[in-house]
């Protein structure tokens, strides 16, 4: 089998890149490869809305901000395979299974990876305890509300206030069940302000910060949590534990980017995204090969996976269509005090796709503070932000121009006032 | 169900269903009762899957026995009934000078077991074969016959092949009294009452209760909770062998360890507890774990943690397997304080045990019997001539449910279907590994759940993680009440 | 004088904006950075709503369940009333995006549309 350009996954990084290539070049074969058994990814069990402000700027749920990508499909001659997992990524080819073709090979001129990201099961949070039934990592009981239509129980206490655990304290209560708490063991959210009043304040859920989950009671199903404050250093502190009646515990406790096909493929991961390095184009270590998407590093906005998806797509497009790169100034972008990465990591200038964009996420809640951007130590940029917290993606944007000539490197950091 | 049998063994952990296959070569009839909804709950369910060497246990004791017979019986076994084990040595590290002896005395000793192939290797020939080695390593014990092995399929196997020769089960079923009758015993449950002419006692860290019933000869069993953590199979390679620290009262000590399919695992804690049944996992424990394992290899990215897991082992006040008919209960057999090197030894008891038993009811060797049991079809273990076939004829090998380790739906059709078929979300786990990588079941467990529910035409809020009331779901969105 | 606290759900900002009251009048709004941010507190402390977004009973599809929304937000003490009333009501697969699924939810005046196709079965 063959196709000029393949992309590993059709959530919504892989259609937004699928669409973009296509309108880069209309004469490219494109294939999408699903694992699942519809387009959309993660956006299907999303029926909260909130998608799209940016890209459509009205309104959306997942399911609705996905079909309009998908009504695009056919219109551009885009191939898709459902329910076929891909087993191996090269630089040129692409192994898949499914019940059809067995296992094949998709001879290919680029690769763009959208894998997306798993949740941290209860095993990784290394949380004490029994191991009954109702423990569930948020996505998977939001998939068994959200599409199986299964109540995963009935009194609820979430560890972790990432966002997916925030919309699900609203479905849960939405659905009957009583949430019972919000445990954070950060002194601050890992979730978007809009979902903490939208999803606990309304329902007036307490958001116990600097509080984790220390045992886990029930032979069979869960019968009770523990949970206890945390000190400084995240460890509990005698005295303040309580025990909390409940027959679910949901883990709302961080995204991992999916990228074991990426490492043994031989991209190069960036150890603070857990995703690959990548340059302006979003092209991988490997030449050829391009990462878009919450597999590149995890957002917290789909517009801007979609966003960063297009020019993921347009540039393999354009790489199928070029093949060599062109060559021109390099510059490196660095992460500096407060910044825990920035993607992308490299910017070849000539290559740029118009603005440069630079996202990246800080390590710690900064309030009244700076985002700094330096060319080779002098000072381009110094914008005050009110508040930085982890939980939301920053970027600054650098008009191409401003980047001639090219410094060698651009340090993006945070000061403190 | 006839109510009388020839022989009644009670628990289905890897014990009693390695006695059960053994049995069913004889032409007799033979019942396991089982507490849990399946094979492999009890003991069996979490241990470090190992097949020890045979330098650690008393010369001369059954513990001795067991594991060099065991050990040695065990490739054939595995052939026989396509369990995964791999030989792939152990190494008892010595970090301190002041220590050395130690590793000698257990050199000794393993000569004494007879142990094949041993050596003492020095700190650089370590360092050679186990680059992560601790930088204090000072010499270590290297015994090449010690291996890994599917703690899960050992056990299913044994079951599924005792119940391909004739072995009846009851799972779910609980003994609650045990009389003697004039010709054997009464084993009474809380389902229902049998008779039989033998009893085996193969009940992990119950066994003491069970022969307290029958015999005035007083057992005493402690259970012992061990933590352990396993890392992704990323790490593949990290460690070679099994690399043990040197040996206490308390146990072999928290080792790290390849799994037979390529995890690393570390552990176990020791911890003796009251509660025979459940093994909750402890903080303490798991930082004790990770503070074993870093005294004998450096650099664990400890990060890459998947799991954490909790096993008893049935430890008995002696010490020692007791493997014998009880005293003044004839046709009362016991299997008691089958704690480590249980695992590696079942074979060798099996046949140790059979031997008892069917001496003293005379049984007669069957015209036919079949101890060959497949694994579930792993489509992705054949050749890819092979593979391409079966998907052709069963598409639903072609479908993958299991992400993170590959499986697909016809392998968890399979292991539901198959003889002592799966029956739980765990079922399916221990039979086919779908929900043990890396995401824990988080994107599968709706799927296997489906599929359960489907084949086992149970409603898909009946289906359990691991049977009881383990429900993993409540009903259904939008219900009344 | 009354002084309430918001924060605001317009876009990830979460602007923190303060909204001084005499009884019903607003007297002044701060701390919002847009004019969407002005507008969601004015309503917030007079009438607040929300678009209550859950899923509904499907016959005949290949899915028994479909996504669904109120198709403008309903006022915030309406939101359980509201659950209910799509709680109870079912419809019949085929469905497409945006089909209204209930005409009038529990006398919001305001529809509950789908916002996702179900085939049928």
């Amino acid at each position: 089998m063959k196709a000029d350009i393949v992309i590993v996954g059709g959530g919504p990084a892989g259609l937004a890149s699928a669409i973009a290539a296509a309108k880069e070049d209309s004469t490219l074969d494109i294939l999408i490869l699903e694992r699942d058994h519809e387009l959309g990814g993660i956006l299907n069990q999303c029926i909260h809305n909130g998608f799209g402000l940016h890209t459509f700027n009205e309104e959306l749920t997942g399911p609705e901000y996905a079909a309009r990508f998908e009504e695009q499909l056919d219109g551009l001659g885009i191939r898709y395979m459902l329910d076929t997992m891909v087993l191996d990524v090269d630089s040129s080819a692409v192994t898949a299974v499914n019940s059809n073709e067995g296992v094949f090979t998709v001879e290919c001129g680029a690769i763009v990876l959208c894998m997306g990201c798993r949740e941290r099961p209860r095993g990784a949070l290394n949380i004490p305890g029994l191991r009954p039934a109702g423990v569930f990592t948020a996505g998977t009981a939001q998939r068994l509300v959200n599409i199986e239509g299964y109540m995963p129980g009935r009194e609820v206490v979430i560890l972790g206030s990432g966002d997916i655990g925030l919309i699900m304290a609203r479905r849960m209560t939405l659905e009957g069940a009583k949430v019972k708490a919000v445990c954070e063991l950060m002194p601050y959210s890992g979730g978007l302000k809009r979902n903490i009043v939208q999803c606990l304040d309304d329902f007036d859920i307490p958001l116990l910060l600097s509080h984790t989950v220390i045992d886990i009671k029930g032979k069979e199903r869960v019968t009770s949590v523990v949970i206890a404050e945390v000190d400084d250093h995240s460890k509990p502190i005698p005295g303040t534990e309580q025990e909390i009646a409940c027959d679910t515990l949901l883990l709302s406790c961080g995204l991992i980017p999916e990228n074991e096909l990426s490492r043994e493929a031989g991209v190069a991961i960036n150890p603070a995204t857990n995703g690959p390095v990548v340059n302006e184009s979003f092209e991988t270590s490997i030449p050829g090969v391009f990462a878009c998407g919450n597999v590149l590093h995890v957002h917290d906005l789909v517009d801007y996976v979609s966003e960063e998806s297009g020019r993921a797509g347009r540039s393999a497009a354009r790489y199928v269509k070029n093949k060599g790169n062109g060559g021109g100034p390099v510059i490196q972008v660095k992460n500096g005090s407060g910044v825990r990465y920035t993607v992308p990591s490299t910017v070849r200038v000539n290559e740029l796709d118009g603005d440069l964009v630079i996202r990246f996420r800080s390590g710690n809640v900064y309030k009244d503070s700076y985002i700094d951007v330096t060319f080779d130590g002098g000072s381009k940029l110094h914008r005050r932000k009110p508040i930085i917290t982890p939980g939301e993606m920053e970027q600054v944007i650098l008009k191409k121009e401003d980047l001639d000539p090219a410094p060698s490197e651009i340090l993006i950091k945070i000061t403190e006032n | 169900m006839d109510n009388s049998f020839d022989v009644i063994i009670i628990g289905a952990g890897v014990t009693g269903c390695a006695i059960a296959r053994e049995l069913s070569r004889y032409d007799c009839s033979v019942l396991v009762i089982e507490k849990d909804e399946d094979v492999c709950c009890g003991t069996s369910k979490a241990n470090s899957g190992l097949v020890h060497a045979g330098y650690d246990a008393k010369p001369g004791s059954l513990k001795a026995k067991m594991n060099i017979r065991g050990n040695e019986l065990m490739t054939a076994l595995c052939e026989e009934l396509y369990i995964p084990f791999k030989r792939i040595g152990s190494l008892v590290v010595c970090t301190d000078e002041a220590n050395r002896a130690g590793i000698e005395d257990l050199y000794a000793r393993g000569i004494t077991n007879e142990v094949p192939d041993m050596r003492i290797l020095e700190a650089d020939e370590v360092r050679e074969i186990e680059p992560n080695i601790s930088d204090d390593v000072v010499c270590a014990l290297y015994a090449p016959t010690a291996g890994v092995i599917c703690p899960f399929r050992l056990n299913i196997a044994l079951g599924e092949c005792a119940e391909q020769n004739g072995v009846e089960f009851m799972f779910d079923t609980k003994v609650t009294d045990i009389r003697r009758t004039a010709n054997g015993w009464s084993v009474v449950t809380d389902k229902d009452t049998f008779i039989t002419r033998a009893v085996v006692n193969a009940a992990g860290c119950h066994a003491d209760e069970l022969h307290n019933l029958v015999s005035d000869k007083k057992y005493h069993i402690t259970a012992r909770r061990g933590d352990y953590m396993l890392l992704d199979r990323s790490l593949d390679g990290f460690v070679k062998h099994i690399i043990f620290p040197q040996p206490t009262k308390m146990g072999k000590g928290i080792l790290v360890t390849p799994t037979v399919h390529g995890n690393t695992l570390i552990g176990p804690t020791a911890v003796d507890t009251d509660d025979k049944d459940e093994a909750p996992v402890t903080a303490d424990g798991l930082v004790k774990v990770q503070e074993g394992a870093a005294k004998n290899v450096k650099g664990l990215p400890i990060k890459q943690v998947i799991t954490g897991f909790s096993g008893l082992r049935a430890h008995e006040d002696g010490g020692e397997f007791i493997l014998e008919e009880a005293e003044g209960c004839p046709g009362f057999f016991d299997c008691v304080g089958i704690e480590s090197p249980g695992l590696t030894g079942c074979p060798a008891v099996g046949e140790y045990m059979a031997e008892m038993i069917s001496g003293k009811l005379s049984l007669k060797l069957k015209d036919t019997w079949n101890g060959i049991c497949k694994d579930v079809v792993r489509p992705f273990e054949l050749s890819s001539e092979d593979r391409e076939k079966l998907i052709k004829e069963n598409p639903e090998f072609g479908r993958i449910i299991c992400r993170c380790e590959t499986i697909t739906e016809g392998e968890i059709i399979d292991s539901i279907r198959r003889p002592l078929g799966a029956r739980s979300l765990d079922g399916v786990k221990r039979r086919t590994r779908a929900g043990m990588g890396r995401c824990q079941g988080g994107f599968c467990s709706p799927r296997v759940m489906e599929i359960l529910s489907r084949e086992l035409g149970l409603p898909l809020d009946e289906i359990t993680k691991s049977g009881g009331d383990s429900k993993i779901v409540i009903g259904r969105t939008k219900d009344e009440g | 004088m009354e002084t309430r606290e918001l924060t605001c759900i317009n876009c990830p900002m979460g602007c923190r904006i303060s909204v001084v009251m005499e009884g019903d009048d607003i007297i002044s709004v701060t701390g919002n950075t847009c004019k969407r941010g002005f507008v969601y507190a004015c309503n917030e402390v007079r009438s607040p709503v929300r678009t209550v977004t859950t899923t509904i009973k499907v016959t005949g599809g290949v899915a028994d369940r479909v996504s669904c929304k109120t198709k403008e937000p309903v006022p915030k003490d309406k939101i359980f009333e509201v659950m209910e009333a799509i709680n109870q009501a079912s419809c019949k697969a085929p469905v497409a995006i945006g089909d209204v699924l209930i005409e009038d939810c529990a006398g919001t005046g305001i529809p509950v549309v789908a916002t996702k196709a179900v085939f049928p079965a």
